[in-house]
């Protein structure tokens, strides 16, 4: 699954072998997950390992097994085969926005506090101060629906945070925004990233928005789901989608994604 | 390691403070003309009644012992307030009838959870259920009265079989019309178990369960009428339904027809002052009216 970085963009970019030298937080090994057992097969023998404090991206068409990779790592789904090493929980954020609409934003995030036994005296303080790391301080009394769809990530990634796991999957969570809104989320996301340490697995089908983002960038096939190619991004700048480095790199990575695409037609 | 993003934390949140004032600016205040439509509506719904009756009256000239004149009616109801037995009749029966009801919701609501987490449960009992439901509770009176004789067992026996079939069944389509998201979401963040039913799935069935406990209610106090006026003992205290049977025996027409508007009334108060306020609050606060 590895491959050679015949690559044109600058030399902050190459391709390597997944893993290193420290030990992974997520250790995925020949990993298969079909439906049923005459059906297709969805997942075909994946084989992907994080390190802790790692960002990666995880790009393909429909159809390549994103979301269900997801949900078994979350425990949504079952898997057919393989093993799965996860050395943290992890928390999940969809791209629907998956509050609960009879709950406000606070109590959104209180409940998630609750769910993992914060202290009962502690739940509101620690909400109000998660709501402000999203730069949320006024919505904890606002309901779900009184909030843009960006705010509502941004309360969605506050909840998540408060689970406090150390593993963070991203399933397409800002698929649904518009630009202007999804490169502040991209900027908040980042520096989030950055100050708590977390473990994230992104799932986009957006390349830029993968190599905005993504320490490492990983490209699925679709049908059956497998890794076909990754890319290490070592550039320790920083990014925006505007970047040359970002739409260099993806436009490589679009060129592999349409190869792919093209054997299916 | 270099700073991943370009901007200070108080950079990027003045930004969002920015989009988030565009993204939501513009939630318009409910009309006032349409509060005022609200409230005036039911008055206006009752001079309406009062002006046709009156007018039929007046033009096919019935004896008022077929037909009684809304005066004559409101007099009645005056007599019956003042004598007291209207007060202590509604007042018997609407206990009554909250009690049975909440048993019914004891009832319900863990056979509606039961049901609607459990297939297996549900393609067996489901049909029952719904069987129990499309028969008129009126129908087990008889039987209640065979089982309990003429007591409070009885009425009670016939407002449970009225009212828990439609608060089970409701509870099960409020279920089955969760947005599976919202199971998703409580299921990643770790509710299990009771927490989980408490938590996510009972919040999130409300909206739908909500018109089953309003249908539940509705049942509970047509059946509660029902009982009341057949199954007839001066040891179950006043009642409505006895007001009613005893109106009858009497030949009183403007009394009969005075504790059928009294029995009228309750049920639209209930209405008013009870699931309206709830439903209206469950939609506001969900966002799922304009």
């Amino acid at each position: 699954m590895s491959s050679q970085a015949n690559s044109a963009v600058s030399s902050a970019i190459s391709s390597s072998e997944t893993g290193g030298a420290d030990s992974p937080i997520l250790k995925i090994q020949h990993l298969s997950k079909k439906y049923s057992a005459g059906g297709p097969t969805v997942i075909d023998d994946l084989n992907l390992s994080l390190k802790p404090g790692e960002f990666v991206a995880l790009v393909g068409a429909s159809g390549c097994g994103k979301s269900t990779l997801l949900n078994i790592l979350t425990g949504l789904e079952t898997k057919s085969a393989g093993t799965i090493e996860l050395g943290a929980e992890a928390a999940l954020m969809f791209q629907e926005h998956a509050l609960l609409p009879w709950l406000t934003a606070g109590k959104n995030v209180e409940l998630a506090l609750k769910l993992v036994n914060y202290p009962k005296g502690e739940r509101k303080a620690r909400a109000q101060q998660l709501l402000e790391l999203v730069h949320l301080p006024h919505a904890y009394d606002q309901r779900p629906h009184e909030l843009s769809g960006g705010m509502r990530q941004r309360v969605a990634i506050a909840r998540a945070l408060a689970q406090g796991r150390k593993i963070l999957l991203m399933d397409e969570p800002f698929a649904a925004l518009d630009a202007i809104t999804r490169d502040l989320l991209h900027e908040e996301l980042v520096q989030i990233w950055e100050e708590t340490g977390l473990t994230v697995l992104f799932v986009t089908h957006n390349v830029r928005e993968a190599v905005r983002l993504a320490q490492r960038v990983i490209l699925m096939s679709s049908r059956p789901g497998r890794i076909i190619k990754e890319w290490q991004i070592q550039s320790d700048e920083p990014r925006r989608i505007e970047s040359k480095i970002v739409s260099d790199l993806s436009l490589e990575i679009t060129e592999e994604l349409r190869k792919e695409i093209k054997r299916h037609g | 390691m270099a700073k991943a993003t370009e901007h200070t934390f108080q950079e990027i949140g003045e930004l969002a403070a920015g989009l988030d004032a565009l993204d939501t600016a513009g939630h318009d205040a409910p009309k006032r003309s349409a509060k005022v439509l609200n409230s005036l509506a039911p008055l206006l719904a009752v001079a309406v009644l009062v002006a046709v009756w009156q007018s039929a009256i007046a033009i096919t000239k019935v004896p008022g012992w077929v037909l009684p004149s809304p005066a004559q009616v409101w007099d009645a109801i005056v007599r019956q307030a003042q004598s007291g037995l209207l007060w202590s009749s509604a007042g018997n029966s609407l206990r009554k009838g909250v009690e049975g009801f909440l048993i019914a919701l004891a009832i319900g609501l863990p056979l509606g959870v039961a049901l609607g987490l459990n297939k297996w449960l549900r393609a067996i009992l489901r049909p029952l259920l719904t069987g129990l439901q499309q028969l008129p509770s009126v129908a087990w009176v008889p039987a209640a009265i065979i089982w309990f004789g003429l007591s409070d067992a009885t009425i009670f026996a016939v407002v449970l079989l009225g009212a828990t079939p439609s608060i089970a069944n409701g509870l099960i389509s409020g279920i089955d019309q969760i947005p599976p998201i919202y199971l998703r979401a409580g299921r990643v963040l770790g509710a299990k178990g009771l927490v989980y039913i408490k938590d996510i799935l009972l919040p999130a069935a409300w909206p739908g369960f909500l018109s089953g406990v309003e249908q539940g209610w509705a049942f509970a106090w047509r059946s509660l009428m029902a009982a009341e006026l057949i199954a007839i003992n001066p040891a179950l205290g006043p009642g409505l339904g006895q007001m009613l049977d005893t109106a009858r025996q009497l030949g009183d027409m403007a009394w009969v027809l005075g504790t059928i508007l009294v029995i009228l009334a309750v049920g639209v108060l209930v209405e008013r002052l009870v699931f309206a306020p709830l439903r209206n609050r469950t939609l506001r606060n969900r966002g799922l009216v304009r």
